[in-house]
């Protein structure tokens, strides 16, 4: 009866042989969102026009979520800048569903982070739920068992009323998706900034578990073997999704883009990750590729580009929710918690047995094949039949006009150097509370509440910690530590720097943990393609950041480009999120965050200069933004990474945490936050040896600085080890339990319970009293 | 060796945690599945937390008409040792093993946090291992964790000793009586919406004052019924 009832909607299925006959039918090729040219080219590869089905798979296939057509030119400096020291521990590199790198002991991690930026403005639960369940179906698609999430959330001023909607539609689609998924969440990013009002970021992270035996990669390999499409049924949820949403910008009065986007079932998807590690697990299965941005487009074409011959599918047999869809709808929607599997004929009745004890409803697509052709057939007629790299591999690219941004020098001109900063103990007091409650350096309980960390029993660090931690194998306890870092601000300032700075970041919150940084993800969001100065910016910032990677030896093994953030002409801070992984042998020796014990001493390692430009001070005491990030200083960071290393191998460490944004005063806080456990502290050491005044000791964001706690009886030890490695440690404190106060000696003191106050008001008063209500 | 059951329904997540606990305190854990009519002779089970079922219709709901449950029920009224644990425990009181229900949370958003309790009875055969009256921490996860029973029913569990667990400090749910877990007439099932199995490993618990993630408080609750099953 469906076949009946759609035949009468669609009357004349548009046939490849109809395409043949009809060369000169109008397409809607523009409000696919292809231009001029791109649809000359299609007709060019094709010797005609396309049928509605091909234009609508190349529409979605080209766009630039799926295409990279701005971004690929510059893209290919990550896989250029690489030494073979940074390919060793590379399984797979850029280019596959995600990276893997092997951590040793047999086991590999593959990571990714990817964005859903536009779909979470639109509805932002459903956005960010299915954010996080595309991201987890990456890493199954590996062979990897997934065991972690993080976020890397950026919201609009917080307080304006769409910043709290936008929010709580955020938080809690990712905390129905990942916990009902089972999957802990260990960490993430909070910004508030208006510049991300109409373009809010949401990012994902997972991270997937792997041995090295289990590795799959998704190519549709070997005539004959079966493509069989799983989980969730197909229906019209999503549909252009990737290139109406993705790929064009937020306007005002525009029609409303609800429909496009998809809805999640995180059940669904839990049992689709045990169903295919169960496949995966008897060897049932050549290959799985998820279905994400593009669906059934999209998986056919990757799959049969990246395998040895061709692929022929039969729409007909796609399980619907909705018979009336049409082979166009069916080929571009983009409902979630599906998967497609390439299956020899002799392991089909196995594989079906799996699905079936899972209840996942199955169907054989079809075969495939030596052809070289993906060939779609749908009512008894071929309506698609294209050579499929010319879909997935092939696409467009664009060398696109670039421009330094015309008010680039007077910004950077405008140095934060020439405010006035705080001198009294009482001015330098009121600037810490400040900093402490505004909002990017608060406590996000609020959020992370929300999420459960504890699921799976391997979580050996998480949020508030400067970087996630997972055990990866019980008997040795080798784990990964992973954290994301961008700071927006800098990269407005300087893209190239700030990208370092972000990869800087990263690497040194691993290191404090007390793991070696290994290997790079990262997600680029910017704004419009077509804006000479924001192709600029994305040019800067992969130019750094791959510069930064050499450096460093941290190969990029996968992430994600996001463009077109931007309402109107107004484009977002150009944010790279750069995400490292770190290994350490045994999770049991991690280092936190904060001090628990008396008399420990503290130290700070690296050197402090006036480097207050883009800082969280000049934001929060002047609403400020100009002048140079940071310098990038990346031998003095592997050389920290090197000693933290070493000193958490050895034991030396009771804390250890990383001067970022807010600087010491942001560290000293959050360390004596952490458990609640007071401290001492004297600037004058910074200020002699740095030549520096109190205010820039506490507020300047220096990299390459870390603050560790050292229990007395290890002291020397340590201070041999900085000194062999060229590490300034300089001693600037004691933790105090008794006090109950953080004191900067001769200028001021506040009570732990005032920290606690000032830090956990803000977000709470902004968004509602929420889970934490309950207190905590 | 004690063989302690845990059964996996679609949708259950802390499984895999309630085995290792198990494995723990030195007991065999023994993977049950939902479609199955055979508890495998254990002597003990365990209901894991989750979303069993999406949570579709009401939390446990779903999972309490399974097969196995008809299973579970009938040792249960034999006396075999049964613990729900968060949605397990909605399963239990949706399967009239225990008294109430679990709603919404007061706050209406799902809550992680390091949660103080006291244990109110040790008489049963999951409490049996600690002191009366005793404070422990153990993570507290759910979205759908507020305790109701009608106000007979409450009384009737608080006269006969009952409330197993109480919430100490913050009632993170608005649970009423600040009630944490309970048991049945005869003490050998209990259910409670805190994590035990997420606290029996250091390293990867809740923080104590010595030491990040140190905590093991809920080690005991697998010990108890480990010693209890090793009596009889």
């Amino acid at each position: 009866m469906s076949a009946e009832t759609a035949a009468t909607t669609t009357p004349v299925i548009d046939s490849v042989q109809r395409a043949g006959e009809t060369p000169d039918r109008v397409q809607p090729y523009e409000a696919l969102g292809l231009t001029d040219d791109e649809y000359a080219r299609i007709r060019e590869i094709l010797g005609r026009r396309p049928t509605s089905g091909e234009l609508a798979m190349y529409s979605v296939m080209w766009s630039e979520h799926c295409s990279y057509k701005s971004s690929k030119k510059y893209l290919r400096r990550f896989g250029e800048k690489v030494t073979d020291r940074m390919r060793e521990h590379l399984m797979v590199g850029m280019g596959q569903n995600a990276g893997v790198v092997d951590i040793g002991r047999g086991w590999a991690v593959t990571f990714k982070v990817e964005s859903h930026n536009h779909p979470s403005y639109v509805e932002p639960f459903q956005g960010a739920a299915t954010g996080v369940g595309g991201i987890v179906r990456d890493i199954i698609s590996m062979g990897a068992r997934p065991v972690a999430v993080m976020d890397q959330l950026r919201f609009g001023a917080l307080g304006d009323p769409d910043t709290s909607r936008v929010v709580h539609g955020v938080v809690s689609g990712i905390s129905f998706y990942g916990n009902c998924l089972g999957l802990p969440n260990i960490g993430g990013e909070t910004v508030f900034d208006p510049v991300y009002q109409g373009n809010p970021l949401v990012n994902a992270l997972c991270l997937g578990v792997l041995r090295h035996e289990d590795l799959h990669l998704a190519n549709a390999r070997g005539a004959g073997n079966k493509v069989v499409l799983f989980g969730a049924r197909t229906g019209g949820d999503g549909i252009g999704g990737a290139s109406i949403l993705a790929s064009d910008t937020f306007s005002a009065g525009g029609p409303t883009k609800r429909p496009a986007v998809q809805v999640g079932d995180p059940f669904a998807e839990k049992v689709l990750i045990e169903c295919c590690l169960e496949l995966f697990a008897g060897d049932l299965v050549e290959a799985i590729q998820d279905l994400g941005a593009a669906g059934i487009s999209c998986a056919t074409s990757e799959l049969a580009a990246n395998g040895d011959g061709g692929m022929r599918v039969d729409l007909d047999a796609v399980l619907l929710r909705d018979p009336t869809l049409t082979a166009e709808e069916i080929l571009m929607s983009e409902s979630q918690e599906r998967m497609m599997a390439v299956v020899t004929p002799d392991k089909l009745a196995g594989f079906l047995a799996v699905t079936e004890r899972w209840e996942v409803e199955t169907s054989v697509l079809g075969e495939v094949t030596d052809t070289g052709r993906l060939e779609i057939t749908w009512r008894g007629e071929t309506i698609v039949d294209v050579d499929p790299t010319t879909v997935a591999v092939d696409g467009p690219v664009y060398d696109r006009p670039v421009a330094r941004p015309a008010g680039l020098d007077a910004l950077q001109a405008d140095s934060a150097a020439a405010l006035p900063r705080p001198e009294s103990g009482d001015e330098l007091r009121r600037t810490v509370l400040a900093l402490i409650g505004s909002p990017n350096l608060a406590d996000v309980g609020w959020i992370t509440d929300q999420y459960d960390r504890y699921v799976l029993g391997n979580t050996a660090l998480a949020f508030p910690d400067d970087a996630g931690m997972i055990r990866v194998d019980e008997e040795s306890g080798l784990g990964v530590a992973i954290a994301t870092d961008a700071n927006g601000r800098y990269c407005q300032l300087d893209p190239r720097q700030g990208a370092q700075l972000a990869l800087a970041e990263a690497y040194r919150n691993v290191a404090v943990t007390g793991a070696v940084p290994l290997a790079v993800t990262d997600c680029l969001n910017f704004g419009a393609p077509t804006n000479p100065e924001v192709m600029w910016q994305l040019a800067e910032a992969v130019e750094g950041l791959s510069d930064a990677c050499l450096a460093l030896e941290v190969p990029v093994t996968g992430g994600n480009v996001s463009l077109y953030n931007q309402t109107g002409s107004q484009a977002i801070h150009p944010t790279p999120v750069v995400g490292v992984l770190g290994v350490i042998d045994d999770v049991a020796r991690r280092i936190p965050s904060g001090w628990q014990d008396e008399g420990l001493n503290l130290y700070l390692l690296g050197e402090t200069a006036l480097e207050l430009d883009g800082s969280a001070w000049a934001q929060v005491a002047h609403g400020h933004l100009g002048g140079r990030p940071p310098a990038v200083r990346l031998d003095a960071e592997r050389a920290l990474a090197g000693l933290l290393a070493a000193a958490a191998e050895e034991g030396l460490l009771s804390a250890a945490h990383d001067l970022a944004e807010g600087g010491l005063a942001a560290t000293l806080a959050e360390g004596v936050l952490r458990f609640g456990v007071g401290a001492r502290v004297w600037l004058d050491g910074i200020v002699d040896r740095d030549g520096v005044d109190a205010a820039t000791a506490l507020f300047s964001e220096s990299t390459a600085r870390v603050l560790v706690a050292v229990p007395r009886e290890e002291d020397v030890k340590f201070n041999g080890l900085c000194a062999g490695r060229g590490v300034p440690a300089l001693r600037i404190g004691v933790t105090d339990a008794a006090s109950g106060t953080l004191e900067v000696q001769d200028r001021f003191e506040i009570p732990v319970e005032e920290l606690r106050r000032t830090s956990r008001a803000t977000l709470p008063q902004a968004l509602g009293h929420g889970a934490t209500s309950a207190g905590s | 060796m004690t063989r302690v059951g845990v059964i996996t329904f679609p949708g259950s997540l802390d499984d895999g945690d309630a085995r290792r606990a198990i494995r723990l305190v030195g007991a065999e854990p023994v993977r049950l599945w939902h479609g199955d009519h055979d508890l495998a002779g254990v002597d003990a089970v365990v209901l894991p937390g989750g979303f069993s079922y999406g949570d579709y219709l009401r939390c446990g709901a779903i999972a309490a008409h399974s097969p196995i449950m008809r299973e579970v029920i009938d040792a249960a009224d034999g006396g075999l040792p049964v613990l729900g644990i968060c949605n397990g425990f909605q399963m239990l009181t949706e399967a009239h093993l225990l008294p109430g229900g679990l709603v919404r949370n007061d706050h209406g958003a799902f809550i992680c946090r390091d949660q103080r309790l006291r244990v109110e009875q040790t008489a049963t055969a999951w409490t049996s291992g600690f002191e009366a009256g005793e404070e422990i921490v153990v993570p507290l996860k759910n979205g759908e964790g507020g305790y109701v029973a009608d106000a007979d029913t409450v009384a009737r569990l608080e006269d006969e000793g009952r409330v197993v667990f109480r919430y100490v400090d913050v009632d993170p749910n608005g649970s009423v009586h600040g009630i944490a877990g309970v048991a049945n007439e005869r003490g050998n099932v209990v259910g409670l919406m805190p994590h035990p199995e997420h606290a029996v490993e250091p390293g990867f618990g809740p923080d104590t004052d010595a030491a990040m993630r140190s905590g093991v408080d809920g080690l005991r609750v697998f010990r108890s019924a480990l010693e209890g099953a090793l009596a009889r």
